[in-house]
């Protein structure tokens, strides 16, 4: 037996030098999340309340007091025509969202296509506005309270899950690549001929992913805060043990991917099945709760499912690691049962 | 004294093709030993139950004095391996490659120091996958060299290599013979069984077809020389006249090539000649060589070592 933990760290200098020795894998590690994040982010931005065009006809006195009337509210640009056929065409081409023509004092007509959703609400707040200006009282006095909080956005939803996206695709398509790659240039059978322990060996693996994900995790993370301002309730410490239990799991499954195949081609069809269900169900990019509630049960169990949801909630409402271990519970299992499978009927030449 | 490998009945078939069959062998510490076989012989199915990477369905495997099943930890520091056609991870550099074998042994030499050896210390910071053949083979062999081995096991060492490299190997395995250590290896170039191994097994089938230090092998086929005639085409088979030609001690055809075991070449080839112009034979070449390996193997099975 060599020098205790010697052949295990050489091992696992040799896992990270080959993985950023690869600039593209280096890439899709760290450059992708922050690319999809930033993409994600800008497209579901939030938005300046959106200002609706409504066109005006006619210049006679009672549109003088319409125009005066929805001057007083900022949603709306008010645009005005010399007369109704003139406004018609400019609701037609979609330049206005309302038309409203005047007819006689204090009396309008409202040309509209209620199909657009954006005309329905202008018909309603136009129509608040003109009453209140002719005199209209309202019975009840309602007071109004905006709330546009941080963590409820949708880039606060997305980035734990990207986060979680990124520690399985590392986990598994890291280990399970370079075990098939060393399988299928007999390196694996090279290596058996040597002291080397085969625990040791395989144990590399999730242990330069650990390794890995300070950097991984922390670049999506401080991206995620620089750029959107996401919030981080929860302590960094819980995080980063939640993080190295889902490394860790993806780090067995991916163990279990490759421990048969002697292709790539072949490993890549079996990570593609175990990732498929979990890009789709677990709920990255929404809410997996929109399924029905028949497949629950099962899209409960997936472990990216409980990683996802155990990152939101020490991120987004500030769990500690008792309010996780759930889910952690389930990571557990399935870290156990990779490894042990994996090891199982693992081929080693 | 322990032999250095002793197998005894050794058999291992791969569903119905028997790879070994019933295979006895005894290698005695500090020499070189080879297998020496065509492709498909059972060199490599053997060399791997020695490594025990393999297990054979029958028969008793003992390397210095010790066996795998009892023994397995002890007997990987003690041996060093080089499998055909490894690939080592083309990321990692040269030192890095074999630092990492270093690593796997309790005790061993300075990778530095191994590199120097095998003549690649100017490469030791190049990543693997910009080696040549020849230098990746000697990569293979520092790997096995780092843990310091009693006994080295190289399959196919040469394999594919230009003369020049395998010329450097073979200073390499000569290197390691002097220093009083074993080799075993396995080849299909007589050449180089010859040149680098003090005893060589002739492997044929799964079977020890002859046994002995080159010379001896040559010489148990009994000719000074040897006569290959090429025939033209559709020239006719194997004459029955050849051998009652005196001095024509055995006749051999491969495809259309006459081997002629002869005693004196001077005193012979006037017969052999005389016999070519009676019986009309078409003769595109005729070449004299004394005799080799290859002679040895073509006489005990009636093809060439490279046919496979």
């Amino acid at each position: 037996m060599a020098e205790f933990g010697r052949s295990i760290r050489a091992l696992v200098a040799v896992r990270l030098k080959e993985f950023f020795r690869e600039p593209e894998a280096v890439f899709w590690t760290y450059g992708f999340p922050i690319v999809l994040a930033l993409g994600l982010g800008i497209a579901f931005r939030d938005k300046p309340v959106e200002q609706v065009t409504v066109g005006l006809a006619e210049w006679a006195a009672p549109a003088e007091v319409a125009a005066a009337a929805l001057a007083g509210d900022s949603t709306f640009l008010v645009s005005r025509y010399r007369d109704s056929s003139a406004a018609a065409h400019a609701l037609r081409t979609g330049k206005v969202a309302l038309v409203v023509i005047p007819r006689g004092a204090a009396e309008y007509a409202y040309r509209f296509d209620d199909t657009r959703p954006e005309a329905a609400v202008a018909r309603l707040r136009v129509d608040d506005l003109l009453q209140r200006a002719a005199g209209r009282q309202d019975p009840a006095p309602v007071r109004e309270e905006i709330v546009r909080e941080r963590g409820s956005r949708y880039i606060d939803f997305l980035l734990p899950g990207l986060v979680a996206l990124n520690l399985m695709g590392s986990g598994v398509w890291g280990t399970g690549f370079s075990i098939v790659d060393a399988r299928r240039r007999k390196l694996l059978k090279r290596l058996l001929a040597t002291p080397m322990s085969r625990a040791e060996y395989l144990a590399s693996f999730p242990l330069a992913q650990l390794l890995l994900l300070v950097v991984e995790v922390g670049t999506i993370l401080a991206f995620g805060v620089l750029a959107f301002d996401v919030p981080v309730r929860g302590s960094l410490v819980a995080l980063g043990i939640v993080c190295g239990f889902g490394s860790l799991t993806f780090g067995a499954l991916g163990l279990l991917a490759a421990a048969r195949p002697t292709t790539i081609e072949g490993a890549s069809g079996l990570m593609n099945l175990m990732l498929m269900p979990m890009w789709v169900l677990s709920g990255v990019f929404f809410s997996s709760a929109r399924f029905p509630e028949l497949v629950q049960p099962v899209i409960q169990a997936l472990p990216l499912t409980v990683l996802v949801d155990a990152l939101r909630l020490i991120m987004l409402e500030g769990a500690s690691l008792a309010g996780v271990t759930g889910q952690l519970a389930v990571m557990a299992a399935w870290l156990v049962v990779g490894f042990v499978v994996a090891l199982r009927i693992f081929r080693w030449q | 004294m322990t032999p250095a490998l002793r197998l005894t009945g050794l058999h291992k078939a791969y569903k119905d093709i028997r790879a070994v069959d019933g295979l006895d062998l005894e290698v005695r510490p500090g020499e070189c030993f080879g297998l020496l076989g065509p492709n498909g012989a059972g060199k490599t199915t053997t060399i791997e139950i020695c490594e025990g990477l393999l297990t054979p369905d029958e028969g008793v495997v003992e390397l210095l004095g010790l066996r795998w099943k009892t023994d397995r930890a002890a007997l990987r520091e003690r041996i060093g391996v080089s499998l055909q056609e490894t690939q080592f991870s083309d990321k990692l550099t040269v030192l890095e490659t074999v630092r990492l074998f270093r690593s796997f042994y309790a005790a061993g030499e300075e990778p530095g120091a191994v590199l120097e050896r095998v003549q690649l210390t100017e490469k030791a910071r190049a990543r693997v996958g910009q080696l040549s053949g020849g230098q990746k083979q000697r990569l293979a062999v520092a790997c096995a060299l780092v843990g310091t081995p009693e006994l080295l096991f190289l399959d196919e060492p040469t394999t594919g290599l230009d003369p020049q490299s395998r010329r450097q190997l073979w200073d390499l395995v000569e290197g390691f013979r002097a220093q009083g250590r074993t080799v075993i290896l396995t080849t299909h170039y007589m050449e180089e069984a010859e040149r680098l191994c003090d005893r060589v097994a002739v492997v044929d089938r799964g079977k020890v077809i002859a046994l002995g230090t080159p010379r001896e092998l040559i010489a148990s086929i009994g000719a000074d020389q040897v006569i290959e005639l090429v025939l033209s085409d559709g020239a006719p088979g194997l004459s029955p006249t050849w051998t009652g030609i005196p001095g024509v001690l055995g006749a051999a055809r491969v495809d259309a090539v006459i081997t002629l075991r002869v005693a004196q070449l001077h005193a012979t080839l006037p017969g052999v000649l005389a016999a070519i112009e009676r019986d009309r034979i078409g003769i595109e070449e005729l070449r004299t060589h004394a005799p080799t390996l290859e002679d040895v193997f073509v006489s005990l099975t009636g093809r060439h070592l490279r046919d496979g």
